[in-house]
């Protein structure tokens, strides 16, 4: 009577694939309310990839940036769940929207010599990082961007010599007229 | 200048100005100040419990036996830790609480000073929202949209942490109507639903052959009429509808449609049409794994229909089709409206088909037991006592384990509001507290607590809360000396091994009533029931009814944990699948 069960975990019908996506999350800002916004993550088992917070211009008002893993209805769940966090204004998934632009700061330590300063600067040119001047004269570039943009800087320049990095994650802006939004 | 007031001045104007009339508490160092103004003033009733766990479960049965916020005042550290149980039980089953809490001194806090604990902290995945309050100023600002946020939306607990320097600064109040809260704040509930939703949902029930009601404990929430509402419809529809635990009493269960509770000790005839049905009507439940046992199972040919106020429950357990968001009242007034229209009515010869067929299935007769000599069987305990208290203003609560269902199953409820137990979290000791709760709400009602031996052992120091405050509240304990659930679960899952459910040691209940001048009365044989019982009913004090009954009766019908709706076990001598019941044992 109990044949054609695989395992007693129930597995949800028809799901769909697992994505990143961008969401961010726009709430009062006043204690406690990040620990509300990451409590919820933990507390029923979502994972963040990364998070980032800070206020925006007015009105006492915090932009947090989480990017995240999980299907449509996982994704489905964490907004209508965060939509019961009280200081929570708006949540908005960047991945639903389509059009958004995602950009994210990394800082580069690097280990450089007379050998290979000539291609590492060639790399760092290419990708538009930028050298920032420090009191210690170490060189240390900054470089924005697709967090896949900097994984593939990241890649070319371990080829050539050690680096300590040191990255934001991103955040996210919806591309799409203003007009268009509510 | 404005008048200038206390923190515990604000405290207890900003209560008055809610229409607070009573609350639970105890107090404690950090609190002080709060309690200095109590004693001031006559408006506010105090309920002194015996330990904090009693005061949050006490709020709780006065606030779902009354509709009202219950209110909750305790101290700092141990203070706080004690109510998160309540207050998690609270945010399970949807019960409007407003929790306040004393804090150490602000320059205090950080410094591990003593009875501080991290409350705001401790509390947060516990409650709706809660607030630690630094300045004066804003405090009657945070009470009055701490009683918005309880009662807002989907019902649940608030918490106000307050610093012991904040009680006794001083500041400005402000009243209820002279403050604004964002909209935001108050999650924006959608009261109506969406038309064209509920147009798709009413033409799938009028076409529907075999349709189903499954009603929860939202429909209590959203008040008398919702329920009355809903019994219209119910009864517009010709459709059966069955109910969840928390959902009981919202239709009668003399109502012809209705099948009784659903779920994992509910009816066979419930569960099987919720198996078979083709459209599922719910209302106000949330798809908890008690009522759908395995999900790929459950219900697999249905179309869904999912009427929620919290758009969280949708599509959290169990994919809809049709959900519709906001408040049972209105949405059942829209249904009300579009149905009558479109002229909309279902087929009554398809739905006769439907019936006979549940009546095939209430032959089965699941819940019918034999009281053969003088061991008094449970179910026989609390039949008689549905029987004895049949038409007097009753309310019951319970504990939690086999007592409960059978609560469930055998004592039938005719109005909402009348039942007062602990579903999502499933908290002993909650309902002796909750008892003394809905005695102080319904002071003219018979309040009966139907316990077990070891549930009750879990909140009985509130013996002395119940007679200090004069409440004839009655515990009837079905007395097995075992945990009875736990054992159950032994028995049919882990060979019979029973690992520490047994109680020894129990004491005489009856005596341990004397000693805190209540009465005690005792019942070991099934000829002593009645006498027992109608005693218990009559007598004009706190009492506790001792009833010996079968130690090794198991509650039926059920359906284990991993299986599904059809493969339900109505006793233990049904053999029942090995394999599948290997699997339910790593379930709870």
């Amino acid at each position: 009577m109990n044949g054609s069960n695989k395992s007693v975990y129930d597995t949800p019908t028809n799901v769909s694939e697992t994505r990143r996506h961008i969401l961010t999350i726009l709430v009062d800002n006043e204690p406690g309310v990040l620990a509300r916004v990451i409590g919820m993550f933990s507390g029923r088992g979502y994972n963040i990839d990364s998070l980032n917070v800070a206020e925006v211009s007015n009105q006492h008002l915090s932009r947090i940036t989480i990017v995240t893993q999980g299907t449509n209805e996982v994704l489905e769940r964490i907004q209508t769940q965060l939509m019961n966090i009280v200081p929570v204004h708006s949540v908005t998934n960047l991945q639903t929207e389509g059009s958004a632009v995602e950009a994210e700061v990394a800082l580069v330590y690097m280990d450089i010599d007379e050998r290979n300063r000539k291609n590492a600067y060639q790399i760092c040119d290419f990708y538009r990082a930028r050298r920032i001047e420090n009191e210690h004269n170490s060189i240390i570039f900054e470089i924005a961007g697709t967090s896949q943009r900097i994984d593939s800087f990241i890649k070319d320049i371990r080829n050539i010599t050690q680096i300590e990095i040191v990255r934001s994650g991103p955040v996210a802006i919806s591309s799409m007229k203003k007009d268009k939004e509510e | 200048m404005s008048e200038q007031f206390t923190g515990a001045e604000i405290v207890l104007k900003s209560l008055l100005d809610q229409g607070v009339e009573v609350i639970f508490g105890y107090p404690g160092g950090a609190v002080l100040p709060i309690y200095d103004s109590l004693f001031k003033q006559n408006s506010i009733k105090h309920i002194l419990v015996r330990q904090e766990g009693g005061a949050i479960h006490a709020a709780e049965g006065y606030a779902r036996s009354s509709g009202k916020i219950g209110v909750v005042l305790v101290t700092s550290g141990p203070g706080v830790t004690n109510v998160v149980t309540g207050l998690t039980d609270a945010m399970m089953d949807s019960v409007p609480v407003v929790c306040i809490t004393g804090q150490v001194p602000q320059h205090l806090i950080g410094s591990d000073a003593f009875q501080e604990c991290d409350t705001t902290g401790i509390t947060r995945p516990c409650t709706k929202h809660n607030y630690l309050v630094k300045d004066v100023n804003k405090l009657s600002g945070v009470f009055h949209e701490a009683f918005a946020i309880a009662n807002n939306g989907r019902p649940g607990p608030v918490l106000i942490d307050i610093p012991k320097d904040v009680q006794f600064a001083k500041g400005k109040y402000l009243e209820p109507n002279s403050i604004t809260i964002p909209k935001h704040r108050l999650f924006e509930p959608k009261v109506k639903g969406n038309e064209g939703q509920i147009y798709e949902a009413s033409k799938l029930i009028a076409n529907a052959k075999k349709p189903i009601f499954y009603i929860g404990g939202g429909c209590i929430n959203s008040g008398l009429k919702a329920s009355n509402l809903v019994r219209e419809f119910v009864k517009e529809t010709g459709a059966p509808a069955t109910m969840t635990l928390m959902g009981l009493g919202v239709l009668p269960s003399s109502n012809k449609y209705s099948l009784g509770m659903l779920g994992m000790h509910g009816m066979y005839e419930a569960n099987l049409a919720m198996h078979d049905c083709d459209v599922m009507i719910n209302i106000g439940a949330r798809f908890d794994d008690r009522v759908t046992g395995r999900l790929d199972a459950f219900s697999p040919n249905s179309k869904k229909i999912h009427i929620d106020i919290d758009a969280s429950s949708i599509n959290k357990n169990i994919k809809v089709d049709i959900p519709i968001i906001g408040d049972i009242e209105s949405i059942m007034n829209q249904f009300q409206d579009v149905w009558k229209k479109n002229k909309f009515s279902t087929n009554k010869d398809v739905l006769e088909a439907w019936w006979k067929k549940i009546e095939e299935w209430k032959k089965i007769k699941c819940l019918d037991f034999e009281q053969k000599d003088e061991i008094i069987k449970p179910q026989q305990a609390v039949k008689r006592l549905y029987e004895l208290t049949k038409g007097k203003n009753t309310i019951i609560t319970t504990e939690v384990g086999q007592h409960q269902m059978w609560a469930a199953q055998y004592y039938k409820f005719e109005e909402p509001n009348r039942w007062l137990t602990s579903g999502g979290l499933g908290t002993m000791g909650y309902g002796f507290p909750a008892a003394i709760g809905a005695q102080v709400a319904n002071p003219e009602a018979l309040v009966i607590d139907i316990a077990g031996d070891a549930s009750i052992l879990m909140n009985m120091q509130e013996m002395s809360t119940a007679v200090q405050h004069r409440l004839p509240v009655k515990i009837f304990i079905l007395n097995n000396e075992y945990m009875g659930m736990v054992r159950q679960w032994q028995e049919l899952l882990h060979g019979g091994r029973y690992s520490e459910s047994y109680t020894d040691s129990l004491p005489d209940f009856v005596k341990l009533a004397e000693s805190y001048r209540a009465k005690g009365l005792r019942a070991k044989k099934a000829s002593e029931l009645d006498k027992v019982i109608t005693e218990m009913i009559e007598t004009d004090n706190t009492v506790i009814a001792d009833i010996w009954v079968n130690k090794e009766e198991n509650c039926f019908p059920m359906i284990q944990s991993g299986s599904a709706h059809n493969e339900m076990l109505l006793n233990k001598d049904q053999t029942h699948d090995k394999q599948a019941a290997e699997k339910g044992k790593v379930l709870v």
